[in-house]
């Protein structure tokens, strides 16, 4: 397609656009530090006071990754799942495969001590929390496809991802009442989403799952062009349903669920950055459109854990509150402007 | 047409419709290259389902479907995206690609696996482009077309795919007379220049009398196949329709109400 050389110029815009949010995400925080001596700090020079060095690369720029891993893989999972459902309004949190990670997290936070009677978690790594909310989401997934083979309609798709999720809010609340407080916080901060609590091994698991989530969602790319004709289209273009649409859902799954796990459930990025990429990348092409998406997701992410920052002041707000300010108002503005979504 | 020419589909002692309903059989038939072949037959006589087991969509219940001399069911679906291309009555899932966007897909079977598109996939864009006269809309996303070149953009893709054989389910319904003929008479172009061989169900009896080489009747007995003067000939359109009301004229090959 002509896509190559005309969208050259955006995504290199975008790039940059990456580079200084993420420079901006760094340089603000509770303790103010001068942008030159950032950088210096940043080129690997000592800064004139110790702690500084200790906040940018122990806590500022793995958050700043963090956000990079989350925004873009959420955005990716929220493309994957407006083709494969066919629908514009699918995406993480409305699908209620978000909530399906909850579950899983919720099972394990909180379950975990009820049934085995122990109140630590000690013993629980995050490997452990990551697989257990994976698991929800696939399981929602897999739900929701099965609902999807029998049920074409979009309306009727959208309600039964809604009501997954006040079943699996129903039973959260229900664990919570039988829970213990120490693990109820646990679970409530959980919820809120933070992109700021990784320490370097969990990045580095949380990048891996990403990177497998990337690379089933890009050998998927032809296949999911085809979906967009439709499943028939697709067969009849050669593309095996049942194998590709495998790899999209475990990509969608691995996803939502590993960055859910980490990062808590953080609602309507997957949503809303696939459509607000479609206003400047003005294709259907998964070649372009996935790396659009990451790289606009990522972007938005900073931006969202900048605002959370509440510069010169040490509270963090929850960055599931700042992402559903600012992305419930686009997705109303899309509508509203549109009239009609597509995707 | 040359005698002796080598089928490009053949069909024998055909039954088709689903494990629990029979809803053909006994349809025999075979077309060679270069044919374009209507189904006719009321509502509900199995126009569809038969597209259906054509396409490898649904399996057949009995009988013997050979696509070049070789069982439809021995095809992997990759062979068989080479050898067969389809326009359903189902509109593209994403009405947001652009003309040629869509089209392009028609090139996914013979492309790398990033799909990415060799100077002779464009050429063959290019081609399908041309011949549906839909060069000045190519920038175009699907949901500013009009059904008629909603039509003609998904007929292009098929002939993109460069198969030998081509199914269309009612590639004409929506349309008004003028769009029907102009892709009827597309399609005739489509199966007389290059050689396709293409099978369309349709509701416009007295188009494919004029347009096609080829009519297969679906009856719900013999299933009668052949020239559409030879059928007319054989009084085949007569007992078309079950009731007095709508009655077939031999002479201007056409329809009468009966008032």
């Amino acid at each position: 397609m002509q896509g190559g050389r005309t969208y050259r110029f955006s995504f290199l815009l975008m790039v940059l656009a990456l580079l200084c949010s993420w420079l901006l995400n760094i340089s603000s925080g509770s303790v103010t530090i001068p942008f030159a001596d950032m950088l210096s700090t940043l080129f690997g020079e000592s800064p004139e006071i110790a702690s500084w060095e200790y906040i940018i690369w122990d806590y500022r720029v793995p958050k700043a990754f963090t956000s990079i891993l989350v925004g873009g893989g959420l955005s990716l999972s929220g493309l994957l799942m407006q083709t494969l459902f066919r629908n514009p309004l699918a995406g993480p949190f409305v699908l209620g495969i978000s909530s399906g990670a909850s579950l899983g997290a919720a099972l394990l936070l909180m379950g975990t001590s009820i049934l085995a009677g122990y109140t630590s978690l000690s013993f629980l790594g995050d490997i452990t929390l990551s697989i257990a909310s994976s698991f929800g989401s696939f399981l929602v997934l897999l739900i929701v496809m099965i609902v999807a083979q029998r049920v074409k309609d979009t309306m009727a798709l959208l309600i039964i991802g809604l009501m997954f999720g006040s079943i699996t809010s129903a039973i959260v609340s229900v664990l919570a009442y039988f829970s213990s407080a120490e693990d109820l916080q646990r679970f409530n901060f959980w919820s809120f989403g933070s992109v700021g609590n990784l320490s370097v091994n969990q990045l580095f698991l949380l990048g891996s799952i990403v990177a497998v989530g990337v690379f089933l969602s890009i050998i998927s790319i032809k296949s999911l062009n085809a979906f967009l004709l439709g499943e028939n289209y697709a067969q009849s273009l050669g593309v095996s349903l049942k194998k590709s649409r495998l790899t999209i859902i475990v990509a969608t799954g691995l996803l939502a669920g590993g960055i859910t796990a980490f990062a808590g459930p953080i609602a309507f990025v997957g949503l809303a950055v696939p459509h607000l990429t479609r206003q400047i990348f003005n294709t259907m092409e998964h070649k372009v459109l996935i790396p659009a998406v990451m790289l606009y997701g990522a972007i938005l992410m900073l931006l969202c854990d900048t605002l959370a920052q509440l510069p010169n002041s040490a509270s963090v707000l929850p960055i599931n509150a700042i992402t559903s300010l600012v992305g419930a108002p686009v997705v109303i503005w899309l509508l509203v402007r549109k009239r009609k979504m597509m995707f | 047409m040359a005698k002796g020419k080598k089928n490009i589909l053949s069909i024998a002692d055909l039954s088709i419709g689903y494990a629990s309903k029979t809803i053909a059989q006994n349809i025999n038939f075979d077309l060679e290259a270069g044919i374009l072949c209507g189904v006719v037959g009321i509502n509900g006589i199995g126009k569809s389902t038969l597209l259906r087991t054509l396409g490898g969509f649904q399996p057949k219940l009995d009988g013997n479907i050979r696509l070049k001399d070789q069982n439809l069911e021995k095809y992997t679906s990759s062979d068989l995206s080479k050898e067969l291309s389809v326009v359903l009555t189902e509109q593209p899932a994403s009405k947001n690609l652009t003309v040629q966007e869509l089209i392009a897909l028609g090139r996914q079977p013979y492309t790398n696996w990033l799909g990415t598109l060799t100077k002779q996939d464009k050429q063959q864009i290019e081609a399908s482009l041309d011949a549906f006269l839909l060069k000045d809309l190519r920038h175009r996303k699907c949901h500013q077309l009009s059904d008629g070149q909603l039509q003609r953009v998904l007929v292009a893709r098929a002939m993109a795919q460069d198969t030998s054989l081509i199914l269309l389910d009612e590639p004409t319904t929506h349309l008004d007379l003028y769009h029907k003929v102009q892709i009827l008479k597309m399609l005739q172009e489509l199966a007389h220049d290059k050689q396709k061989t293409i099978l369309f169900t349709t509701h416009e009896i007295e188009l494919a009398i004029q347009l096609c080489d080829r009519i297969l009747i679906l009856d719900g007995k013999d299933n009668p196949f052949g020239d559409p003067c030879q059928l007319i000939e054989q009084k085949h359109f007569d007992r078309l329709f079950p009731s007095e009301m709508v009655q077939f004229d031999a002479k201007t090959g056409s329809f009468k109400v009966n008032k």
